[in-house]
Formats: C-alpha cells, sequence, structure tokens
C-alpha cells in the first residue's frame, strides 16, 4: 500500500462537497415515475367495439406461456349465449399472477389481440389467493393507474420486429 | 496506593460525593449514552445518506426522527434464535460483556468542572479515578473477550473467522492508540482524565503539541471500533457479517450498540485528551457550559468518523496489518518518545 494522504484528502472533500446537492432518489410511494409505453405490466383482456370477447379460447397463450401460468378453459358458443365472434370462446380465462414473469409471450402469441400486457405494475397482495386474476377481473379497466411516459417522446412508430421482417 | 484507593472517588473540594448522587449520575449518563447511541445510528445512515445523493431514513417519524424507535421494536420482537451447537452461556454471555464494558468506560470521561447544587456536590464525571486512562483500556480489552467469545461461542465457521480478524485487529491496534495516548500522559504527568483536561486548561489543546498523537489516535481509534475504512471485521464480501453471524434480534442489537458505544467514548477520550475535555476554546461560558462544550465536540468527532466511513474504502487484511505495525506503531513510538525527550529537556 502506498499512502497518498493528498489524494485521501480529495476524496474528503467530494464527499463532503456531496451534501450540498439534492439527493437524486425518487421518493416512490408519493411520486411514481411514469412507466415507458411499452412496459410490461399486469394484463388486460380485451373486447370488440359489440361487445363480443376477442378471445376465443384457443390457448395459445397457454402453450406460448414459459411459466405456465395461464388457464383457458375453451366452450363452444351457441347461438343463445354468444361471447365472442369466433367458434368457441373462454369458459374460464385465468392467470396465476404470483407465477407470471411478464415476458409478453402471451400477447404475441394471440392471433386476435385479445390479450396485453397493460402497465400497472402495483399488483402486490397479502394473500396468494388474490394474485390469481380471473376473466372478469382482466376484462375490467384497472383499479389503480399508472402515469405513462408519452407515446410520442418515448415510443417507435413501428416495433421493430414487425418493421424488419 | 492501596487497591480500595483506586476506586474512591475525589473531589477537589475534599467533599465525598453522596452515593445517590452517583447512581442517579450513572443512571442519567447511562441512558443519556444509550440515547446518543441511537440517534448517532440515525443521523449516521442520514450523513451517509446525503454524501451519496440520497435521502436516507424518512419515513418513521418527521425527517425520519422515530427510526431508532422503529429499530429497537424490530429487534426487541424479533425471535432469539440460536444455533443448536452454540455454547449456551458463552453464547448468551458474549453480547452482555460486549455491551456491559461498552457502557462501563464511559463513567471516567469527564464532562464538566462539577458542581454545587444546594448543598449536594455533583462531581464532572460518575467516577473520577486517578488511574481513569489505563481503566478506559482494561476494560476495554475485556470487552474484546465478548467478542471473541461471542464468535467462537457460535460455532460457526464465519463467525469464527471474524472473531479471528477483531481479535487480531483489536489487539495489534491496541499498542498504536496506548502508544498515542502516552505523549499526552507525558505532557500532563497525570493518568487521572479530570487532570488532563485541568492541564489544557489556559494553555494550547494537547491537538497542536500532539498533533501527531492525535492523528494516530484517530486511525487507531477507527480500527479499534472496526469501522471503515478498518471495518474489516465485518466485511459482507468475505464473511458474512463477523462475530455476530450467528446472532438475532436484541443480541445482534447488545453487540451493535457496543460498537456504537465505543466509538462515542472513543469520541469522548479524544476530546479529553486532545481537545481541552469540557473547556472551551479560551473562553469556557458559563458553569453549566461544560457539557455543551463537551457534546459539541464530540458531535464533530463522531461526524469525522461517519465522514471517514462514506470517503474511504475498505483495506485489505495485509494493509491493515501493514499499516497498524509498520507505520502507526513506529510513528506512535517515534511521538512518545520524543515527547518525553522535549518534556524532559525543557
Amino acid at each position: 500500500m502506498s499512502p497518498q494522504p493528498l489524494g485521501t484528502l480529495k476524496g474528503f472533500a467530494v464527499t463532503f462537497r456531496q451534501i450540498f446537492r439534492k439527493p437524486i432518489t425518487q421518493q416512490y410511494p408519493e411520486y411514481k415515475r411514469p412507466v415507458y409505453p411499452r412496459f410490461r405490466g399486469r394484463h388486460r383482456l380485451w373486447k370488440h367495439e359489440n361487445g363480443l370477447e376477442k378471445c376465443v379460447g384457443c390457448s395459445l397463450c397457454a402453450a406460448a406461456c414459459p411459466a405456465d401460468c395461464i388457464r383457458v378453459v375453451a366452450e363452444e358458443n351457441t347461438a343463445e349465449n354468444r361471447v365472442s365472434p369466433g367458434e368457441r370462446y373462454a369458459r374460464i380465462y385465468e392467470i396465476n399472477m404470483s407465477r407470471c414473469i411478464f415476458c409478453g409471450y402471451c400477447e404475441l402469441a394471440c392471433p386476435f389481440d385479445a390479450i396485453t400486457l397493460g402497465n400497472e405494475f402495483e399488483i402486490a397482495e397479502y394473500s396468494r389467493d388474490d394474485l390469481i386474476y380471473t376473466k372478469d377481473m382482466l376484462l375490467a379497466e384497472p383499479i389503480k393507474r399508472v402515469p405513462v411516459a408519452s407515446r410520442e417522446r418515448f415510443d417507435t412508430p413501428e416495433p421493430s420486429y414487425k418493421t424488419r421482417s | 496506593m492501596t487497591p480500595t484507593a483506586l476506586l474512591t472517588t475525589s473531589t477537589p473540594l475534599g467533599v465525598e460525593v453522596a452515593w445517590w448522587v452517583s447512581l442517579i449520575q450513572a443512571l442519567v449518563i447511562i441512558n443519556l449514552v444509550m440515547v446518543t447511541f441511537a440517534y448517532l445510528t440515525l443521523a449516521e445512515r442520514k450523513v451517509m445518506a446525503r454524501m451519496q445523493l440520497r435521502y436516507g431514513p424518512n419515513r418513521a417519524g418527521p425527517y425520519g426522527l422515530l427510526q431508532p424507535i422503529a429499530d429497537l421494536l424490530k429487534l426487541l420482537n424479533k425471535e432469539s434464535f440460536q444455533p443448536a451447537a452454540a455454547i449456551d452461556w458463552l453464547y448468551i454471555l458474549g453480547p452482555f460483556l460486549a455491551a456491559f464494558t461498552a457502557l462501563t468506560t464511559f463513567s471516567v470521561i469527564p464532562y464538566g468542572p462539577g458542581w454545587n447544587v444546594g448543598g449536594v456536590y455533583i462531581p464532572g464525571q460518575v467516577a473520577d479515578v486517578d488511574i481513569a486512562l489505563i481503566l478506559i483500556f482494561a476494560i476495554g480489552s475485556v470487552g474484546i473477550y465478548g467478542f471473541i467469545v461471542g464468535g467462537w461461542a457460535s460455532d460457526s465457521k464465519y463467525a469464527l473467522l471474524g472473531s479471528m480478524r477483531t481479535c487480531a485487529q483489536l489487539v495489534s491496534y491496541e499498542v498504536s492508540l496506548a502508544l498515542s495516548v502516552l505523549g499526552v500522559v507525558i505532557m500532563a504527568e497525570s493518568l487521572s482524565l479530570t487532570d488532563i483536561v485541568a492541564a489544557q486548561d489556559g494553555t494550547l489543546w494537547y491537538a497542536v503539541p500532539q498533533f501527531v498523537g492525535l492523528v494516530v489516535f484517530l486511525l487507531a481509534g477507527t480500527a479499534e471500533t472496526a469501522r471503515a475504512p478498518f471495518d474489516l471485521p465485518e466485511a459482507e464480501q468475505e464473511l458474512v457479517a463477523g462475530y455476530h453471524t450467528e446472532y438475532g434480534g436484541m443480541r445482534f442489537g447488545l453487540y451493535s450498540m457496543s460498537e456504537y458505544i465505543n466509538l462515542i467514548t472513543l469520541s469522548g477520550l479524544c476530546v479529553t485528551l486532545f481537545l481541552g475535555g469540557w473547556h472551551g476554546p479560551g473562553w469556557d461560558g458559563a458553569a453549566w457550559a461544560g457539557p455543551l462544550w463537551f457534546i459539541g465536540k464530540l458531535v464533530v468527532l463522531l461526524y469525522l468518523f461517519i465522514w471517514m466511513r462514506t470517503t474511504l474504502p475498505r483495506l485489505r487484511y495485509d494493509q491493515l496489518m501493514r499499516f497498524g505495525w509498520k507505520i502507526l506503531l513506529p510513528v506512535a513510538t517515534l511521538n512518545a518518545v520524543i515527547t518525553a525527550v522535549v518534556v524532559v529537556a525543557i
């Protein structure tokens, strides 16, 4: 070890100077940093404008899911009970949020854009049971709202995987 | 001097200190020291945070002022877990010994001139011992047993390694610490802290003629309290946590407390030996201002220790030993020898 008293003193000056600067901490519950437009958060299921569900119960999302957290039970649409425009619809659609790794493969696998990953990230619960999201919860508007950074500034107009192919 | 004579408390007026005064004073001082410890932890976290552009704890109470209390409640609520293979009574004795010795040493540090309140004499420290300096080092050495015993009794390789490091480090730096103080003792011609403070009254504080001693004392003291950059006993990257790896809950709290209180005592000792004790700079003010001067200097020193912790990276083990034995010890020895020669020559 070569003692370098001057360098050490310089170090002391550096640390002392920082006291007068404003901390850069983002104080989370009071301030929520806007998420990027393509942030992958809690899932949403979508409906067509005529009220029919986009999901046709094909289970491609469940097949694509690496964490095996999606459960789809499909049933035939009938004339009296028409839920989706396709042949079948998802009678049960569950996502186990305690297993989900938010990779977005379900979104990519879906042929009808029925499932997307939203922006909500505050999905902690006190019980594991509460983390199993049913179809109704996924179809409904999320209760918590998250600030999202402006799409113009932070998003490319076309995703690169679509433009490149 | 008989052994009992060493432990009697003497006053400048020859007035006996009533036993209940000492008792109350001891209670007050112990609690004050513990409160200082509690808020030192908060201050350390706050100051360190600001130096790292963070806020530090600011959730418990206004400005995080209730954080120490929250920490204490958390520690008290924890299960006092004990490894199955630990040696029961030694495992429990370790933190107790460390905390006891840490709290004891502050009793001899003078913080005021002594006051006469309504015919009752209140001395400026809990116990005015003639050989206070030796007493502090002796009790401090006993405190090391708390660290060794605790690490050994927990039957864990990390704890054992940590306690061995602590032991080696404290023993090597204690030599330099004691030698750095020697210059002050030679100049004041006394081992009594009261006399050393009195000898600095009206003259230059010993920080000036004993500047080398002060620097060596601060460096060796940092190592002695195992703080950064000498915090090898608890190097998280190499050992899990040092000698208290297997401790949890309030037993860990006691160890942590003893380390911080050792730091407070050491700073108090430094104030007493080098910075004129409870005297103001050339002007004392009112009789009750003594403790305020003392606390003010103490706070400056504690800030210095926190500042050092944020700034300096940890030394390697061989660097630590080389620094202790090859730099600090010769410098401290030379300082003591030169002081002795100069004092005799003048």
